[in-house]
């Protein structure tokens, strides 16, 4: 319903050199659907934002113009409706129908119109309980089902989705993606920022790609943008379709078995699993949400102490989750699936640096290690940045170099690639095909299909999760 | 934490129906006046009157021992300080150990304390326990007419309360496979703590926005999809809840046993 003007605008967010968007022109007309492309830090998110009137003026410098029907976004946010990434920080209220009727109150909706209108919105997406169900007990999928329900009910003209299931597992991702071509009314107009393209081209009909502070890059029809730069976008990192990916199968047999698991349980989290990892191969653990993947991942990690079964690692008696610290992480690296939670300095180098001193190794040693990761992730340039400022992609990265700061033979990966781009995908794939080739075990938690076919040699599927 | 502050299920016991601002207005009412006296006859009668109101908010007495445990450990410890540092050592002594004089007076102050926790805290664990909280900020807005920004934001920070213990173990075991042991290490606690406040934080703000987003506070005039009526019942319980300290006080008055805060 909504149409979008966007003249020579630019942002510059406060204390930043360089700007997040600039030179962008761009008409979106009524009920166009558009898909927004860019490397990342192409400032994708902060045009969503800057349409969906969430950039205050004081928290930055803005040139040019940008309209939505003629008026300037933060005037027109009863017109707009945006849909973030985590459902877990969208949802205000405790109850569900609470929720959506949330954003219907704070327009000043008359209080007899409220329910019906709660109750159509969450009919259209799908959301398969009664409006008294508490949001907490809702998994990933359903509660962004939920957040969407509560967008559509104030009936947005513009529809924004910044990574809208970029936090689900392929099957709430499914739900999601049905859920929003379902429930946007014919008329809306939609922009969709998606990494996962391949996915994303259904729900639209015009790519529009932004160049990292300078313009527009190209504007068209899918097909039309694929053909004529596909691959300097798959280059730069965009999950171009259709994309060729290499193989990297295992290069040796190996029988030395690092961690056996018998029989091993944790009640309400986990059914009992057996399993070997051994040196010199990927295991990949799938299965849908709530199988217990993550936890598998803790025990295998000696983070948890199983409810029942039994845990060998390393030819030793003792389990190894009653290991100390130190002693776990020369043999056993864990990345955790928020590279944050495991951040604890205030410098990559010194977050690199961390495992090793902690060893007791020389300071020569240590520098030689924390030099020698830098280069191999490609963080060199971020010796001394703050962890916390880093992308998704170098966090990442950070995340996999402080687990082999020790070098472990064994590492326990929770969804390495969640989220990831192209480029950074390609480049944790090689880096770990390398690591298992010199003998390393690996162990995979992941969703991701690519993923297992590329790189595992043998894959664990935990199936449905018990009732 | 949530042990403490979630709500029973509804039972729909007459005074739990109430509307929660009344209950609160009727709790405070209740207590404050006392807070007047030292004597351990009024808060002993008081108690008495709030355990005979238990059956009518819906409440079983099994409930609020489990919920009263952390009062135990206030009066354990305004107990021994009483009985170690009361100045006002008059009556009878009773048990005389070196410097420690126990007198039927510090005795008789210490009970009095000790019943004054629990007569106060009492009315509060019950307000906490029969209200939702949703309804609770509802009856704010519409008949205490507290600022929305502030009732529905404390409403919404309160919903990602359970979160924290959650982020809590994840991000102990995180440190563990950065080869940190947390333990009692008080250092490591501390640098736990800070992670998690950062990351409450973190989430915080983006709630803001995406409430920010969804139109909050943005000067319009909110409507109200639940409905939160303040009806006669409601005013009689605040009404009651008024008159019945004063009762209280005029009895501890008329038997020559009040000992007023000041003075």
């Amino acid at each position: 319903m909504s149409e979008v003007a966007l003249r020579g605008f630019g942002w510059r967010h406060a204390g930043r050199r360089a700007w997040a968007v600039r030179g962008l022109d761009l008409t979106v007309r009524h009920g166009e659907r558009v898909l927004l492309l860019g490397a990342s830090g192409a400032g994708k998110s902060t045009l969503l934002a800057a349409l969906a009137g969430l950039l205050p003026e004081d928290s930055g410098e803005s040139e040019g113009t940008i309209e939505i029907d003629g008026l300037e976004p933060r005037k027109a946010r009863d017109r707009v409706g945006i849909l973030f990434q985590d459902p877990q920080t969208q949802l205000v209220m405790a109850r569900s129908g609470d929720d959506v009727a949330f954003g219907l109150e704070n327009r000043g909706v008359p209080a007899e119109e409220i329910w019906p209108r709660v109750d159509e919105a969450l009919e259209r997406v799908g959301f398969p309980y009664p409006v008294d169900r508490p949001t907490g007990t809702l998994s990933g999928g359903e509660a962004q089902r939920l957040a969407l329900a509560g967008v559509i009910a104030a009936r947005p003209g513009l529809l924004l989705l910044d990574e809208p299931t970029a936090n689900l597992d392929p099957r709430g991702a499914a739900l999601i993606r049905a859920a929003i071509a379902r429930a946007a009314a014919p008329e809306t107009t939609v922009i969709i920022v998606e990494h996962r393209v391949a996915e994303a081209l259904p729900l639209v009909d015009r790519v529009v790609v932004i160049e990292p502070g300078g313009g527009v890059r190209a504007d068209g029809t899918p097909e039309a943008i694929f053909a004529a730069c596909g691959e300097d976008l798959a280059e730069e990192g965009v999950w171009v379709p259709g994309r060729h990916l290499p193989s990297r199968v295992a290069q040796i047999e190996t029988t030395t078995d690092l961690v056996r698991t018998e029989q091993v349980a944790v009640p309400g989290r986990l059914p009992a699993v057996s399993l070997r990892a051994r040196a010199g191969e990927v295991l990949a653990v799938t299965g849908p949400n709530g199988a217990g993947k993550s936890t598998l991942a803790l025990l295998l990690g000696g983070l948890l102490a199983p409810g029942s079964g039994r845990i060998t690692a390393f030819g030793e008696r003792r389990p190894p989750h009653k290991w100390r610290a130190g002693t776990l992480t020369r043999r056993i690296g864990s990345v955790f699936q928020n590279p944050e939670h495991q951040f604890v300095t205030g410098r990559v180098a010194d977050e690199l640096a961390l495992g090793p001193r902690r060893l007791g190794r020389s300071p020569e040693q240590v520098r030689q290690v924390v030099d020698e990761l830098l280069q191999r992730l490609r963080l060199g340039g971020l010796a001394a940045a703050n962890p916390y400022t880093l992308s998704g992609g170098e966090a990442r990265r950070l995340s996999v170099a402080t687990a082999l700061a020790t070098a472990p033979r064994l590492l326990v990966l929770d969804e390495p690639t969640f989220g990831q781009d192209r480029r950074t995908w390609l480049e944790l794939v090689a880096l770990l095909a390398e690591l298992r080739d010199e003998g390393h075990g690996v162990v995979a938690v992941t969703h991701d299909e690519d993923f297992v076919r590329t790189l595992a040699n043998r894959v664990l599927n935990l199936g449905e999760p018990a009732p | 934490m949530s042990l403490v502050l979630d709500p029973v299920p509804a039972s729909g016991a007459p005074l739990a129906r109430r509307n929660p601002v009344a209950k609160l207005g009727a709790a405070l009412l209740f207590t404050l006046p006392l807070m007047a006296t030292l004597d351990p006859i009024t808060p002993a009668i008081a108690l008495a009157v709030e355990l005979a109101a238990l059956p009518f908010f819906g409440v079983r007495p099994a409930l609020i021992a489990r919920r009263a445990w952390p009062l135990l450990l206030a009066a354990a410890g305004v107990l021994v300080s009483m009985l170690l540092f009361a100045a006002d050592r008059g009556g009878e002594s009773l048990l005389s150990i070196g410097p420690l004089d126990v007198t039927t007076g510090v005795l008789s102050s210490a009970t009095g304390l000790i019943l004054r926790i629990f007569a106060v805290a009492l009315p509060g664990i019950v307000v906490f326990a029969t209200t939702d909280p949703t309804d609770l900020a509802d009856a704010l807005v519409q008949n205490a007419h507290a600022p929305e920004r502030f009732a529905i934001g404390a409403l919404a920070a309160f919903r990602l309360l359970p979160l924290l213990g959650q982020e809590w173990r994840t991000l102990t075991l995180a440190r563990r496979a950065r080869g940190i042991d947390t333990g009692w290490n008080p250092a490591a606690f501390a640098s736990t703590a800070f992670a998690l406040l950062v990351g409450a934080l973190r989430r915080g703000v983006r709630l803001a926005v995406a409430m920010d987003a969804r139109g909050f506070d943005s000067g319009v005039a909110r409507t109200h999809a639940r409905l939160q009526r303040f009806t006669r019942a409601d005013t009689a319980l605040v009404v009651v809840a008024g008159l019945l300290p004063a009762s209280i006080l005029a009895v501890t008055i008329t038997l020559g046993l009040f000992r007023p805060v000041i003075g």
